[in-house]
């Protein structure tokens, strides 16, 4: 088949390679460029787990495909912050038990991010507007919205 | 959230997790992250029938796709591989690729290897099949008069029973001569299932040098049975490691999952590359071999005019499937806590499980016990209303008492202990019960329909082996054990280290594991790793499922611990000249008590790792034990099943109190309030076990309102996405699910834990049938059937005012 170049840019980082044009957007993240921490749950676009931002905004990588990606900036959780520097996200996520098998918790950090970039201060009700469109089968829900929600302090600068 | 006093340092605080830093940042290494060297990829095609012959398969122009490596089909995979691990007795024949006939949609019947999952799916479609449409069974009740054709297993029988037994527990027929009253409910338990965020995955190798097999897998059992595996390949149990990778999710659909990891390694074999399998989502929901109960009862309840419950008896027919992986398990499960927290004297069960041309049942959290307290529970809620008595006070009125533990029930089964009223008013209390009666009237008058479930369900923890097979006309392999082991060493730093032998599927046994050695070292949790065993080097595990991990390990790290102790007080007792008598263990020092004279954790372990001529010449090198803990407590049934033994007596217990609205336009439920109070005995972390009953709870939400696998009478199932089959998603799921614990530790156990993972799920269903119910009291409508769903509800509404213009 065919190759096209895409060129992107993931977590600052720039990528150019030859790909098939009916390549997932979400196969090119995380094998193409070996970025495992984006997970693919339904690959038909309901359950939200392969989240990523595109140009800042949250996409379904499973219903991109990655020459539509090409020019753009990818963030993905790699992006964030790493096991002992973790971003204001993660720490929160952490200490209210935002996760229990962590296979959502990718997509849910990186749309808590898109939301808290345009929103510092959400209310609960915009946080639960937020992540409405991501499933998570382990926490009820509760706790994502309590780290999000604390997160946003974090960020603010609040204190613990 | 309330928390207990405790006298533990690390046990009953809400610790961070340690699991969590990797998962947070994509670090989680899932079994679809991990790749080897010269790795191929597979897919899998699938029966459009739900029940044909095989007449013929052409798989020469998928053979010809660039990138192709390897088609296999049902009758040449047989040639290598054996049939699938069954639990049944008699078993059940299941391929990891059918060979000569297919029994639901779905079913694999070829399978395509290539140098990616792409070019293995293009190719999948190219394959042609001949298929010879065989006579299709949906209805269970149909299923019992199945004749020829129609007959999934001839080799088994010539019906579709699987099983059919009634099981007498105490003087059935004298108590229900005896009533006042009997109540009796026809009611229906949809056929629903875990679905996990991540499928079910393997990634195989095959050694041709060595003749042996490297598995990675997201199963659970591969300590316990992860040697059947070998038996289905055909090689010898030393011919296979099984090296487990953490799940993203399990929920008991993970607990043994044969078929994946057999197919993975069977490819990988015929192709001599390492083959990686991942169900997609539609594989899963419709082939994952993990759907749950599908059960149509006929129950009856007998009491006394003053509310006094007697005897019990239902009629049940459970829709397996098309195979029967763990036998009726599920039923040995219910007679765990078959009559609840009450003082029901007696009670008789007969089963009549079929085959149909469905997905098998496997595990989905609750295991069958769900289901008996939902049966329960809408019972007590029928005598209720038939005597003209609070349901609380029925219930009051019923419990077993504080004084009465350990109590046996008619099953057989023993509860440990328990206090049942404690929960209760602690949940009345919590959710405002009678402030909540009192709005509900207001709102009434104002055409508004609130409703107030309640149910006060056990929450059985810790599972034995009997429930099994004790079921069975003829036992079969009639196992009692149901082990978990640690290793732990202390390296010559001082630095703990503690191997688990079963893995993380989405509960936190690292954290657990942390806290309970934290405890018993008296050591900071920093300085304590926890790794996981493959089954080269894997000790007795069963591990996670029917609630019991936590217990478990505790009790394997404490045994272990015993034997750590034993050898430093030996150590420090020789170094120091002191008697090992006078010696304690605090603050991870050995010291001579009321002296300040005494060597730390990490000084002892130096010295026993390099200083042998320092030490008794007795004592061996390093620092290091391994327990095995057996279960706590677990005894035989008897020989004519009127008694089934002790086989899950840690037993929980919860009240759940939904407040719901119905919009009687719409059928759209609304939650007002959300009080859930669970007594899992000692608690190890509040913030991890209220994670599960939160969580539970929202599974046992969209048990009750929204998910079903719905097949057609053709036998297509419906609801195969994400888009179809209804998970909750946060606007289904309560803003607030109010926590509280009431802690009644058990006797048996170490330091009274009891398990709480499956709590949740047991108890939602019951208790939203109940509110459901509540609220449309007005209308005189029932809820006998799950899952109420929005269009069902007002369809009942609409009929009911019909009946009351």
């Amino acid at each position: 088949m065919d190759q096209e170049r895409v060129v992107v840019t993931v977590n600052g980082v720039r990528y150019e390679r030859m790909v098939a044009p009916r390549r997932l957007l979400s196969d090119f993240i995380r094998e193409d460029l070996g970025l495992r921490g984006t997970h693919v749950g339904c690959e038909h676009g309901v359950c939200g787990m392969c989240t990523v931002l595109v140009d800042g905004q949250t996409a379904r990588s499973c219903l991109m495909f990655a020459v539509q990606a090409d020019g753009t900036s990818i963030t993905t959780v790699e992006g964030l912050g790493t096991p002992t520097t973790l971003h204001p996200l993660q720490q929160a996520f952490w200490e209210k038990h935002g996760l229990q098998c962590g296979f959502c918790t990718p997509a849910m950090l990186l749309t808590a991010l898109e939301l808290l970039s345009h929103n510092p201060s959400p209310r609960r009700d915009e946080i639960r507007e937020a992540i409405s469109g991501n499933l998570c089968r382990c926490t009820g829900y509760q706790t994502i919205v309590d780290s999000i929600e604390y997160a946003a302090t974090l960020m603010r600068g609040g204190g613990r | 959230m309330t928390t207990q006093q405790t006298a533990h340092r690390w046990i009953g605080r809400s610790m961070k997790r340690v699991e969590d830093p990797r998962l947070l940042t994509g670090r989680g290494q899932y079994v679809d992250d991990l790749s080897l060297p010269n790795m191929a990829h597979a897919a899998v095609l699938r029966s459009p029938h739900a029940h044909a012959r095989i007449r013929r398969i052409d798989t020469s122009k998928a053979r010809a796709v660039p990138g192709v490596l390897l088609v296999m089909t049902g009758a040449e995979a047989a040639q290598q591989t054996g049939p699938l691990p069954c639990f049944a007795n008699p078993p059940v024949t299941q391929h990891c690729i059918a060979v000569d006939r297919v029994r639901h949609v779905g079913e694999a019947v070829a399978a395509v290897v290539a140098e990616s999952r792409y070019i293995a799916e293009d190719a999948a479609e190219l394959i042609e099949v001949e298929y010879e449409p065989l006579p299709v069974v949906m209805d269970p009740e149909e299923a019992m008069r199945s004749t020829s054709d129609a007959v999934l297993h001839p080799e088994r029988g010539p019906n579709n029973i699987a099983l059919q037994r009634t099981l007498t527990f105490g003087p059935v027929d004298e108590d229900f001569a005896t009533a006042d009253v009997v109540v009796r409910r026809n009611l229906r338990w949809p056929r629903s299932g875990a679905q996990p965020m991540e499928t079910v995955g393997a990634l195989a190798s095959w050694d041709e040098a060595t003749g042996k097999f490297t598995i990675y897998a997201n199963t659970s059992m591969y300590n316990y049975v992860g040697w059947l595996l070998a038996v289905s390949l055909k090689v010898p149990a030393h011919k296979l490691n099984i090296i487990p990778t953490i799940a993203g999710g399990s929920f008991g659909s993970k607990l043994f999952t044969h078929k994946v990891p057999v197919l993975a390694a069977t490819l990988a074999r015929a192709c001599g590359r390492p083959v990686k399998y991942v169900e997609d989502r539609i594989d899963n929901i419709m082939n994952c071999d993990n759907h749950g109960s599908d059960r149509i009862y006929d129950v009856e309840l007998a009491l006394k005019n003053d509310g006094t419950m007697l005897s019990l008896r239902m009629k049940v027919i459970d829709d397996y499937g098309a195979y029967l992986q763990f036998g009726v398990g599920h039923h040995g499960n219910a007679l765990a806590q078959l009559t609840g927290p009450y003082r029901i004297k007696s009670a008789r069960v007969s089963l009549t499980a079929v085959m149909t041309n469905k997905g098998q049942q496997g595990a989905y959290r609750g295991f069958g016990s769900e289901v008996n307290n939902f049966v329960v529970e809408r019972m007590v809620d029928a005598a209720a209303e038939a005597l003209g008595m609070d349901p609380v006070e029925i219930r009051r009125k019923n419990f077993i008492r504080p004084e009465q533990f350990p109590y046996k029930i008619p099953t057989g089964n023993v509860y440990d202990s328990g206090n049942y009223e404690a929960v209760l008013d602690k949940a009345l209390e919590m959710a405002d019960y009678q402030g909540w009666r009192r709005k509900q009237r207001e709102a009434r008058a104002e055409g508004r329909y609130i409703g107030i479930g309640l149910v006060s369900c056990q929450e059985r923890s810790v599972f034995s082996a009997t429930e099994f097979w004790f079921w069975n006309h003829e036992p079969g392999f009639a196992l009692t054990s149901s082990p978990d082991s640690v290793d732990i060493k202390i390296d010559p730093t001082g630095k703990a280290f503690v191997r688990l032998h079963a893995p993380f599927w989405g509960n936190s046994p690292e954290t657990v594991a942390t806290q309970i050695l934290a405890e018993q070292l008296t050591i900071d949790p920093a300085d304590i790793t926890v790794t996981y065993s493959d089954t080269d080097s894997g000790l007795p595990g069963t591990g996670p499922g029917g609630s019991r991990y936590t217990v478990m390990v505790a009790g394997a790290i404490a045994g272990a611990v015993k034997e750590l102790k034993a050898k430093m007080f030996r150590v420090a007792a020789h170094l120091l000249e002191a008697s090992e008598s006078d010696l304690e263990l605090r603050d991870g020092r050995v010291s001579v008590r009321g002296t300040d004279r005494g060597l730390t954790i990490g000084e002892i372990a130096l010295q026993a790792h390099y200083f042998k001529l320092s030490l008794p010449a007795d004592v061996r090198s390093g620092l290091d034990a391994r327990h095995t803990y057996d279960h706590p407590y677990t005894t035989l049934p008897n020989a004519d099943r009127t008694d089934m033994g002790v086989f899950y007596p840690i037993m929980g217990h919860m009240c759940h109190i939904p407040i719901i609205e119905v919009d009687i336009e719409t059928g759209q439920i609304t939650f007002l309030k959300y009080v859930a109070v669970h007594d899992a005995g000692t608690v190890v972390n509040p913030m991890t076990l209220a994670g599960h009953i939160r969580g539970g709870t929202v599974q046992g939400i969209g048990s009750a309102l929204y998910e079903h696998y719905y097949y057609d009478s053709s036998g297509q199932l419906l609801t195969a996405t994400f888009a179809d089959y209804l998970i909750p998603t946060l606007m289904e799921a309560p803003e607030n699910i109010e926590v509280g614990h009431v802690v009644t530790p058990s006797p048996y156990t170490e330091y009274g834990i009891k398990g709480g993972g499956e709590g949740g799920r047991m108890g939602a269903p019951a208790a939203l049938a109940s509110a459901v119910e509540d609220a449309l009291r007005p209308l005189g409508i029932k809820i006998d059937s799950l899952p109420i769903r929005p269009v069902l509800l007002r369809e009942m509404i609409r009929e009911a005012q019909q009946r009351r213009p």
